[in-house]
């Protein structure tokens, strides 16, 4: 009985190595052959990377990125190799030129965009604020709010006098 | 003022720029691949392989070149190529086009059955059991029909079934192929 539950449990490594196997002659070769496969888009069945697929034509094409591996052949030029026949749709990871710099950058552009707008946001209104405490003629300290009515001009400001007095009614609270 | 008027209208034009897209997004094939070799005009690309019903005979490319034809990737496994046999079958016949055939990743001995079952349009048949020629004309399912020109060069592309709407567009492209070349 023992027995049996250990092979059950050697049952799925089988079904793993059904798949295919590859030998590969230098342990690096291994680990490009699944970072190329990872990369490479199954033209067959689309949204999967012909390491996942199980269709006939990601196999040949595993087999072909294998075959070219033993030969020595650059990670590039197996791209090359791919990118030749089935068009720059087999990239997952797109190659950066004329038509795939606005993928590459525009998020980027954007996030620039963003920034600009929110620091010409923030100059425009700080300026706002000093030009119109300017015209008050009273030492505020920028961080007043606008009270500035619809018609855009700014109320009457006070008076020295009525400045003082509003002074000491304020510093009156203050002081409790 | 003036300024932050216009500004208000910004995420509107920003907005409809990209339901126009997405819009457009919509109507696009995605498994509609294009290409490669039709796009750059590139010549068939190099092979040797045995010929389906002349065994013991090689063909290579240059047996393929010569005028404008047509070549179609087909296998006995593959339902649509079954479909659009007959068509091929009637062009052949009765218009006198030139139809190349490459057997793909299938077995001889099935293909030669099918094709004194189905009879045989084509001018000649590559074996490309291993599916190596497919490999290299960027051949992502059967069938495929491309259009050759006079010297071999791949112009278009159709991926599947050759029928009375297909065949419209090839034949646009074959006539439009055989203009150019005439001095």
């Amino acid at each position: 009985m023992r027995v049996f539950l250990l092979t059950l449990l050697l049952l799925p490594g089988l079904s793993w190595g059904a798949i295919d196997v590859y030998e590969f002659s230098d342990p690096q070769y291994e680990e490009r052959f699944y970072q190329l496969t990872r990369e490479l888009r199954c033209p067959k069945c689309q949204n999967q990377n012909i390491a996942d697929s199980d269709a006939p034509l990601a196999a040949d094409l595993r087999r072909e990125v294998h075959r070219m591996l033993e030969q020595g052949a650059s990670d590039d030029r197996i791209i090359d190799f791919m990118v030749t026949r089935y068009g720059d749709f087999v990239l997952y990871r797109p190659r950066v030129n004329g038509v795939t710099w606005l993928l590459w950058y525009g998020p980027f552009v954007l996030l620039g965009i963003g920034v600009l707008v929110v620091v010409l946001i923030s100059r425009n209104r700080r300026q706002r604020v000093a030009s119109a405490t300017e015209r008050r003629g009273d030492h505020g300290d920028g961080a007043q709010p606008d009270h500035r009515r619809d018609d855009g001009t700014a109320p009457p400001s006070l008076g020295p006098e009525e400045s003082a007095r509003l002074n000491t009614l304020l510093q009156q609270d203050s002081d409790k | 003022m003036n300024n932050r008027k216009i500004l208000v209208f910004v995420p509107l034009l920003i907005f409809t720029l990209l339901g126009v897209l997405l819009w457009v997004g919509l109507y696009l094939d995605p498994r509609e691949l294009p290409s490669e070799l039709a796009k750059h005009k590139r010549p068939l690309p190099a092979f040797s392989l045995p010929s389906l019903t002349n065994p013991g005979q090689t063909l290579t490319q240059a047996d393929l070149v010569g005028e404008v034809a047509l070549l179609n990737v087909w296998a006995t496994w593959c339902p649509t190529c079954k479909v659009e046999h007959g068509f091929l079958n009637r062009l052949a016949r009765e218009q006198g086009v030139t139809i190349f055939g490459v057997n793909y990743k299938d077995d001889p001995e099935t293909a030669r059955n099918w094709l004194r079952r189905y009879q045989n349009p084509y001018r000649a048949v590559v074996v490309d059991q291993e599916g190596s020629l497919g490999l290299d004309l960027g051949v992502y399912g059967a069938p495929e029909t491309y259009v050759l020109d006079a010297t071999g060069r791949i112009r278009y592309r159709h991926v599947g079934a050759v029928d009375a709407a297909a065949w419209q567009t090839l034949q646009q492209v074959m006539a439009s192929v055989a203009q150019e070349e005439r001095p």
